[in-house]
C-alpha cells in the first residue's frame, strides 16, 4: 500500500512536470504580448524592452522555463528597475498587473473555491443520492417519474443560466461575499450559501440520475434477495446491502467532477462575486499575466493527479476485494 | 457436467431416509404465482399443491422456467408484491405466508424458513465479512448483544465445516473457496434453526467434488436440526443422493409427484421419462442420447389441455381430443396412491415397462 503510494506520487509528479513544461511552451512561447499590454498605449521601443527584461522575456525559452522550475524548487530572484527582489521557493513569479507573488494570490483564491465546492458537495451528493435511490426504489411509479423528469429539466439549462437567476430572483438568500472560515464561520456560511445550493442542487439533479442507474443495478443483484430473505427490515435492506454497493460508481464520477470543480467554478464564482481561483483564472487569462495563469494551470493539475490517488485509495475502503499494488 | 448427473437410474434404488411421519410443516395447496407484463400474463406457477413433514427432503425437479424457483420464492415470500400476483395458500408451521403482512413477513424469513441460494459468490454481499452477514442475520431474530452473535457465528461456521472459524469470521466473501462460500452461506441459512430449509440449486455452481461434500454437510444438518428440506434441482443426480421425494414440474405444473424411488424407478408421465431418457449412460455401448422433442412452452401462453401435450410422443393413445383440450389432474394412475401423475394415459406404468426401460441407457 504504501510502496503503490509511493510510485503514485512519482508518477504524479512526472503528470505535473509535463503539464508545467506543455503549458509554459503554450503560453509564453505563443504570439501573446503581455509587456506591450502592460506598457499601454502609451509606449516607445525603450520602455517596451525594459518591461521585457524585467519580465525576462528577452531570454531564450530554455532558460526562463529553467528559471521557472528553479523558482518553484528553490526560489529565484527578479530584478525590476534595477532593484533585487527574492521570491521564495515554491516561487511561480510575480503577477504582471498586481504586482504580487502568483503564491500570495493562489493562497487567498484556494480556500474560497474549496469552500464553494465542498459545500456545494454536501448538498449535491446527499440530495443526489437520497433522490436516486428513492427513485429506484420506485421505479416507475410517479416520484421517480417526477424526479428523473425535473432533473433533465435542471440539467436541460445551462449551468449559467440557472446561477444568474438565482442570483437575480432568489432574494431570501443571503448575500453573497466571501469571509474566512476561522474569522466567522456563520458569515462565512451565510456568504456562501446561494452559491452551495446553486452548485448542490443543479449538480444533484445529475446525481440522482447517476445514483438511480447505480441503485437499480445493485438492488438487482444477487445479495440483496439474500438479504431480504434474512429477515431484515426492507429499509435495511435497501440502505445498507444495496446503497452500499451503488456507491462505489458514485463515487468515481464524484472524484472526477469534484477535481474539476476545484480548479475552479468559474461560473458559480463569476456569478456570486466570490473571488476564487476561477475569477483569478479568467482575470489572468483576460490581462495576459502569464505567471498567474500558470499557476492556476498547475494548481489544476496539482488538483486532478490527489483527487485521482484519493479516489482510488478511497476504493479500497469501499470495496474490500480492491487491493492496491 | 457432474458425476451425479452423469450416473444412471439403476442407482435410486435407496431407501428412504425416513418414513413420512407426522403432519405437514409446509402446506402449498393451489399455489398460483403471476407476473402481469406489458405483453400479458406470466403463468409462472399454476395452482401447485404439495406438502413437507419435518425431517423429509422434497426434490422439486423440472428445467429453467418450470416453476419450482419461483414457487419456492413465493414460500419465502420473496416476491415483489407489486409486481407478482399469488393466490392460494403456503402454509408454514401453522402461519400462512400468502397475503402476510410486510412485518410479519420480516419475522418469518430466515426465522421459520430460510434459503440457500445457487451462486454464493454472488449471493454473499461482497463488501461485508463472512460474520458480518451471518451476525446479520441472528440479530434480526434474536435480540443479543454483537459479542453473542459473534459466538454464535463461530459456532455456526464451524458446524458447517469452515477450519479455523475464530478467524474465518472476519474474511470477506471473496477471499473464500466457493465450497467455503456455499459452507458460509447454509451457516447464514441456518444461524436462526429454521424448521423449512430451502435449497435452490445450491451445488450448480461449484466443481464436483465440492458438490458431494456440500450435498452430505446438508443431509447431516437436516438430521442435527430435524428440518424439512425443499432440494430445488434440475440434476437427477442430485435428487437420487438427497431427496425422499420428488416433484417433477413442467410448464408452472407438477406433472408428477412421489416417493423418490418409485418416481426415478419406474415413472407414470412422459416428461419423467423424456428425462431419464436425456441422460447419457456411462457404461456399455455409446448410444444416442433420446432428448425430448421441441422447447418448453412460453408462460405467456400455456398450452391448452396438457401442458406437455405438443411434445408428447404419447398423445395418440389417448382417444380423442383429450390431451390437446383437458387439463389431467394430479391424481393417482396406478393402484398405488402414493404416486401422482398428470396424465391422461391409462397405463403408463405399462407403457413405462414396455416401451421405455427397454430404451433407457
Amino acid at each position: 500500500m504504501l510502496l503503490y503510494i509511493l510510485k503514485r506520487v512519482v508518477s504524479a509528479i512526472s503528470v505535473v512536470v509535463v503539464t508545467l513544461v506543455a503549458s509554459f511552451a503554450l503560453f509564453f512561447l505563443a504570439p501573446t504580448d503581455p509587456a506591450g499590454t502592460i506598457c499601454g498605449t502609451r509606449c516607445n521601443a525603450d520602455r517596451l524592452a525594459e518591461i521585457r527584461s524585467s519580465l525576462g522575456l528577452d531570454e531564450p525559452p530554455i532558460e526562463q522555463i529553467g528559471g521557472y522550475m528553479k523558482g518553484i524548487l528553490v526560489g529565484r530572484d527578479y530584478t525590476t528597475s534595477g532593484v533585487v527582489q527574492h521570491c521564495d521557493a515554491p516561487c511561480l513569479g510575480y503577477s504582471y498587473t498586481l504586482g504580487q507573488p502568483v503564491t500570495k494570490l493562489l493562497a487567498q483564491a484556494l480556500p474560497v473555491t474549496v469552500s464553494i465546492v465542498l459545500g456545494g458537495a454536501v448538498v449535491y451528493l446527499f440530495f443526489g443520492v437520497l433522490f436516486g435511490t428513492l427513485s429506484a426504489q420506485r421505479r416507475g411509479g410517479t416520484l421517480d417519474r417526477a424526479l428523473i423528469g425535473s432533473s433533465i429539466v435542471i440539467n436541460s439549462i445551462p449551468y449559467f443560466v440557472v446561477a444568474v437567476l438565482v442570483a437575480l430572483y432568489v432574494t431570501v438568500l443571503p448575500h453573497s461575499e466571501y469571509h474566512p472560515l476561522l474569522s466567522n464561520p456563520l458569515l462565512w456560511a451565510s456568504g456562501l450559501v446561494a452559491a452551495w445550493l446553486t452548485l448542490g442542487l443543479t449538480n444533484a439533479a445529475a446525481y440522482t440520475r447517476y445514483s438511480r442507474a447505480s441503485m437499480i443495478e445493485s438492488l438487482g443483484q444477487d445479495f440483496v434477495r439474500t438479504a431480504r430473505s434474512k429477515g431484515i427490515s426492507e429499509r435495511r435492506v435497501v440502505y445498507r446491502h444495496g446503497l452500499r454497493a451503488a456507491l462505489t460508481p458514485v463515487v468515481t464520477i464524484f472524484g472526477i467532477d469534484l477535481a474539476g470543480q476545484l480548479t475552479g467554478a468559474i461560473f458559480t464564482e463569476q456569478i456570486f462575486g466570490l473571488p476564487g481561483i476561477g475569477v483569478l483564472t479568467l482575470r489572468a487569462f483576460n490581462q495576459y499575466d502569464l505567471p498567474v495563469l500558470m499557476g492556476c494551470v498547475l494548481l489544476g493539475s496539482v488538483v486532478l493527479v490527489v483527487m485521482n490517488l484519493v479516489v482510488d485509495i478511497v476504493y479500497t475502503v469501499l470495496d474490500p476485494r480492491v487491493r492496491l499494488g | 457436467m457432474s458425476d451425479q448427473t452423469l450416473r444412471g437410474p439403476e442407482t435410486v434404488v435407496r431407501t428412504p431416509r425416513k418414513a413420512a411421519t407426522g403432519e405437514a410443516y409446509l402446506e402449498v395447496s393451489d399455489l398460483r404465482v403471476q407476473f402481469p407484463t406489458a405483453d400479458g400474463t406470466v403463468d409462472a406457477v399454476q395452482g401447485l399443491s404439495y406438502s413437507l413433514p419435518l425431517g423429509r427432503t422434497l426434490a422439486i425437479v423440472g428445467e429453467s422456467g418450470s416453476g419450482k424457483s419461483v414457487s419456492s420464492m413465493a414460500v419465502l415470500g420473496l416476491h415483489d408484491p407489486r409486481g407478482t400476483r399469488i393466490t392460494g395458500s403456503i402454509k408454514v408451521g401453522g402461519k400462512q405466508v400468502v397475503g402476510m403482512s410486510a412485518d410479519e413477513l420480516r419475522r418469518y424469513r430466515g426465522a421459520d424458513a430460510a434459503m440457500i441460494f445457487q451462486d454464493p459468490q454472488s449471493s454473499l454481499h461482497p463488501y461485508f465479512t463472512i460474520g458480518d452477514q451471518i451476525m446479520e442475520s441472528y440479530r434480526a431474530h434474536h435480540k443479543v448483544s454483537k459479542r453473542v452473535a459473534k459466538a454464535q457465528a463461530i459456532d455456526m461456521l464451524g458446524r458447517v465445516g469452515i477450519p479455523n472459524p475464530q478467524r474465518r469470521i472476519s474474511s470477506y466473501p471473496h477471499e473464500f473457496s466457493g465450497g467455503m462460500r456455499q459452507r458460509a452461506m447454509i451457516a447464514m441459512a441456518l444461524v436462526n434453526d429454521p424448521k423449512l430449509l430451502i435449497a435452490d440449486e445450491p451445488t450448480t455452481a461449484l466443481d464436483v467434488t465440492v458438490q458431494a461434500q456440500i450435498l452430505d454437510l446438508i443431509g447431516d444438518l437436516q438430521r442435527d436440526f430435524g428440518s424439512a428440506v425443499v432440494f430445488i434441482t434440475h440434476d437427477l443426480g442430485v435428487v437420487a443422493e438427497v431427496a425422499d421425494d420428488v416433484l417433477v414440474m413442467y410448464a408452472g405444473n407438477a406433472v408428477e409427484h412421489g416417493p423418490v424411488g418409485k418416481v426415478l424407478g419406474a415413472p407414470l408421465h412422459p416428461y419423467t421419462w423424456g428425462l431419464l431418457e436425456s441422460l447419457p449412460a456411462l457404461s456399455g455401448e455409446p448410444a444416442p442420447l433420446h432428448p425430448i422433442p421441441g422447447s418448453p412452452p412460453s408462460l405467456l401462453a400455456v398450452p391448452s389441455g396438457c401442458p406437455f401435450h405438443p411434445r408428447c410422443e404419447f398423445r395418440d393413445r389417448v382417444g380423442g381430443e383429450h390431451c390437446t383440450t383437458v387439463h389431467p389432474g394430479l391424481v393417482p394412475r396406478t393402484a398405488d396412491t402414493g404416486r401422482l401423475s398428470r396424465c391422461h394415459l391409462k397405463d403408463p406404468d405399462r407403457v413405462y415397462q414396455i416401451e421405455i426401460l427397454p430404451r433407457l441407457p
